[in-house]
């Protein structure tokens, strides 16, 4: 295992989470931040498997990797149609306009 | 080559998060994830990176297909408006992320990894998920149930 991996892969890995976290905070579209919530899995799926291949431990990264990916489809899913039932509730995916709740 | 496909992946995310349309986006997404997968099989992790390119190239871009053709997007104009907006509201988070970077950099930050038993070196991802990690199985497949009660209910039609 190279050692001298690790500041590329996590330079590039906080890249990601910091451009998926950018994506979901600045976005009123809700489809959007679903795809910003996908970018920062996918910086932890690498980091994850990153810090699997670094410490020799690759089965058991690769075994979290893959419940990581099981997790994420699963809430992509509800939250998709979550976005198609307010989008058919509001006839808008824009989250200003989300004022059905607000007391 | 690292480099190569990790700056790939990068502009793949980026392209995905500042494109106007939504469907570029999705095939943006879905581009990084096939760059994730072959990153993944650099790194000796071929099983994980069969599993991202089904389930996230594939499957989560047709979830998003889907999504974007069953909702109306907004116009050029609306784009265009909201990111003039975001610009001038978020102008601050490059300057954020360069002082995090600086920070972390100067913590010096342990990072011991602890070598694995020969035991542990010869263990297969198979074996590691079915005899070693069945909780992790066992909520893998509660999650699934819940995926798949959740659609059922959210696409029901009414009476």
């Amino acid at each position: 295992m190279d050692p001298s991996l690790f500041p590329l892969f996590g330079l590039f890995t906080v890249l990601l989470l910091v451009t998926g976290l950018y994506c979901v905070v600045a976005t009123r579209n809700f489809i959007r931040l679903l795809i910003g919530l996908e970018i920062v899995t996918k910086g932890v799926t690498l980091l994850i498997i990153l810090g699997g291949y670094l410490s020799g431990h690759m089965a058991l990264a690769q075994a979290l990797a893959i419940t990581l990916i099981v997790i994420e489809v699963v809430v992509i899913a509800i939250a998709a149609g979550i976005v198609i039932a307010i989008y058919r509730k509001n006839g808008s995916l824009d989250a200003n306009l989300m004022k059905n709740l607000k007391g | 080559m690292n480099l190569m496909l990790l700056t790939a992946m990068l502009l793949a995310a980026l392209w995905a998060v500042f494109t106007r349309t939504l469907l570029k986006s999705a095939i943006a997404l879905a581009l990084a994830s096939v760059l994730l997968t072959v990153i993944m099989f650099q790194l000796k992790s071929p099983l994980a990176a069969v599993f991202e390119l089904s389930v996230c190239a594939g499957l989560i871009t047709v979830v998003f297909v889907s999504t974007i053709s069953l909702t109306q997007p907004q116009s050029d104009a609306q784009v265009l408006a909201h990111a003039g907006q975001r610009l001038r509201r978020y102008w601050f988070l490059p300057v954020l992320l360069a002082l995090v970077v600086v920070g972390l950099d100067c913590a010096h930050l342990p990072l011991d990894f602890t070598p694995p038993t020969p035991e542990e070196a010869g263990l297969d991802v198979r074996n590691v998920l079915w005899n070693m990690r069945p909780t992790d199985l066992l909520g893998q497949v509660i999650i699934i149930l819940a995926g798949v009660f959740g659609v059922v209910v959210l696409f029901k039609e009414k009476a």
